[in-house]
């Protein structure tokens, strides 16, 4: 297998590359630059397969992909923070159009003031958009991630956003395989999903519509978008035959006996899985998919191993509520008998996670008493 | 000397020092061009405002010691626009780059220039996103290099000035880094200027731009970029054929028109009346 050191920007790139798209219109940002650059230099070379457009906002960039993907093009952009912030608007309008655009988010904290580090309240506040959400942990499954998500998202007819932290994976150096185009071929065609725009047809998309008919059309995003982690499984099936390696919506390691776990995504989640030999008894589970919410895997999960607290590591804050991942997970298991007590580190900001953080996180719930929230800043 | 003193000690956070720009970069010249106009200009340092958007350029807001505010990207001139309405006596000096102001804020740029309000506009014109590393903006000339155009871009460029002028700015100049005396005369003048002012300042980014496109250093790019100047009045008196490719510098254009914030404030006095 042909593996190159690449930090995980460089991975989206050859990824886009392999998988074959027609269109990549971006626009830079930190720390999303590299992926622009990397298929930049590929285009130079002749060998990007499609066009590459770099547009002047990051509004005019998802519009550019809007526009393609209508026309039955296979598209690709990618973003971060501020500039996915700007998006919002054409964000909504992509998935109610059932376009299958695939869009890299990599974390980084939204101002104001300006800060860098990999908050994930970026992607997050589009939790609501109709895009899936798929968080990754390591180059290889950036890239690997890339190469589904174009499969999930022309099967669905939604768009994906895969995201993973900034500089802790898009900037760091890894190993990774990186199959050969015709491999990835035999994973993923051409794109064949249907055009709504076609020379020669008199069509107009989009026009003004009742409330019912509005529900209808939303009704059917939730239901198709219902089917992603099943779709999910299958295309691990495949994908596990030609390239020798799966991924599973909520992966999770978890010893025997063990009555408390981590809930994480993300680089947190190669942290954490670094530290559980260090900590005794604890198990980890590290959600990929976020939208859909896996919940019924979650509640079956956590009720298999007798799960009595989960700790989850929110590198979030959702401003008078708490950390995201946390609330979600509280909504998942509401109404579950006997359900796990739910505790929050917060390390939003993008601050990063230390062993003695996590030691004292897991040292602070006696029996009796409720932890809730607590501050990544004041257990260090 | 002394005055070098006065001027760091007023007007510069020198506890935010040294600051993030790369060796040889003109951000550094224009700022201080900026620092000495304002100087001159006589205001009062707590009645001027300093906006700047994102970019290597608008990190300048964080080292002057002005009221200072350091906005998002493109949106300079639209916070700018809400602070003057609010509190018009102020006297504003809006910091941008070329991507920033003229690619994802072009919009803002082009509808302040059309209600002609009092902002003092400094774009730091390097022909590059160098903040990012390097991607081409819509004032890289076509064929130079950016990692977003490695052959070379397709793309043509704005003449921001004439921009300016299409959407209704009332003053216009456009001085260099390697002039830095002649670019402080024009941000007082611009300053001075009732209505919105547009300064276009070329300055030298030799990392991001420089060396990709073989321009030299900082040295280099500041003597060619002196080379292909031409001052306003000299152009006058040139032929056509021979400002090919020249640079004009000073002020381009220059005329009086109703300001935006006064014609509201006088609009609201006579409707109470
Ligand atoms: S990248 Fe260019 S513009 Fe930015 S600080 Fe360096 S030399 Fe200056």
């Amino acid at each position: 297998m042909p593996f190159e050191l690449i930090s995980g920007s460089q991975a989206v790139a050859i990824a886009v590359q392999r998988v074959g798209v027609d269109l990549v219109a971006a626009y830079p940002i930190t720390p999303q630059t590299a992926i622009v650059e990397t298929l930049a230099s590929i285009d130079a070379k002749g060998e990007l397969g499609g066009e590459f457009v770099s547009v002047e906002s990051e509004y005019a960039a998802l519009a550019f992909c809007k526009g393609a993907a209508a026309a039955g093009a296979r598209v690709f952009t990618a973003t971060s923070s501020h500039g996915l912030a700007y998006m919002h608007e054409m964000i909504h309008w992509c998935s109610g159009a059932r376009l299958p655009i695939v869009m890299v988010n990599v974390n980084r904290a939204i101002g104001a003031p300006w800060c860098l580090d990999p908050d994930q309240g970026d992607s997050l506040s589009q939790r609501d958009t109709g895009w899936l959400q798929i968080y990754c942990s390591s180059a290889q499954e950036v890239f690997d991630t890339v190469l589904q998500a174009f499969a999930l998202s022309e099967e669905l007819l939604l768009p994906s956003m895969v995201i993973y932290d900034g500089f802790y994976i898009s900037h760091t150096y890894e190993a990774v395989d990186v199959p050969e185009k015709q491999i990835v071929r035999r994973f993923i065609g051409p794109p064949v999903f249907p055009a709504q725009v076609k020379p020669g047809s008199l069509g107009n998309l989009h026009g003004l519509t009742t409330s019912e008919t509005q529900l209808g059309l939303i009704r059917r995003r939730h239901e198709d978008m219902l089917r992603a982690p099943a779709l999910f499984d299958q295309i691990n099936d495949r994908f596990a035959q030609i390239f020798g390696r799966r991924y599973k919506v909520i992966d999770s390691v978890i010893p025997p006996g063990s009555k408390t776990v981590i809930l994480t995504v993300g680089a947190t989640a190669e942290t954490v899985r670094w530290c559980l030999p260090k900590l005794k008894d604890i198990g980890l589970i590290q959600l990929r998919m976020f939208r859909p919410f896996p919940a019924e895997r979650l509640g079956s999960l956590l009720k298999a191993h007798e799960v009595e607290r989960v700790v989850v590591i929110d590198r979030n804050c959702s401003v008078g509520m708490g950390g995201i991942f946390a609330q979600e997970l509280r909504a998942a298991i509401y109404g579950m008998t006997n359900p796990p007590a739910v505790d929050d580190l917060i390390l939003a900001g993008g601050v990063d996670l230390t062993v003695k953080m996590l030691e004292n996180m897991l040292d602070s719930r006696s029996a009796e008493s409720r932890v809730g929230q607590k501050w990544g800043t004041d257990l260090q | 000397m002394a005055l070098i003193e006065h001027l760091t000690q007023e007007y510069l956070r020198t506890k935010k020092l040294p600051h993030i720009w790369c060796p040889g970069c003109g951000n550094g010249i224009v700022t201080a061009a900026l620092i000495r106009a304002i100087e001159r200009t006589g205001y009062d340092q707590r009645d001027v405002v300093i906006v700047s958007g994102i970019g290597c350029s608008s990190r300048a807001a964080g080292y002057l010691n002005f009221n200072t505010l350091h906005t998002t990207h493109g949106r300079a001139l639209a916070f700018a626009t809400g602070l003057k309405m609010a509190r018009p006596e102020l006297k504003l000096f809006v910091i941008m780059g070329d991507g920033d102001c003229s690619a994802i804020g072009g919009n803002h740029f082009i509808h302040a220039a059309r209600r002609n309000i009092d902002l003092n506009a400094v774009i730091i014109n390097n022909h590059i996103y160098g903040m990012t590393g390097g991607q081409h903006s819509p004032l890289t000339p076509t064929g130079m290099k950016a990692t977003t155009a490695p052959r070379g871009t397709l793309e043509r460029p704005f003449d921001l000035l004439v921009l300016a002028r299409g959407a209704g700015a009332t003053f216009a100049a456009r001085g260099i880094a390697a002039q830095p005396r002649q670019l402080e005369q024009l941000i007082v003048r611009g300053a001075t200027h009732k209505g919105f002012s547009v300064v276009e300042a070329l300055s030298p980014c030799p990392i991001a731009y420089g060396r990709r496109n073989k321009l030299g250093g900082a040295v280099e790019m500041l003597r060619s970029m002196k080379d292909s100047s031409i001052s306003v009045e000299r152009a006058a008196e040139t032929e056509d054929a021979e400002l090919k490719d020249k640079t004009i510098t000073g002020v381009i254009y220059s005329f009086d028109a109703p300001e935006y914030a006064e014609e509201y404030y006088r609009s609201i006095s006579d409707n109470k009346g």
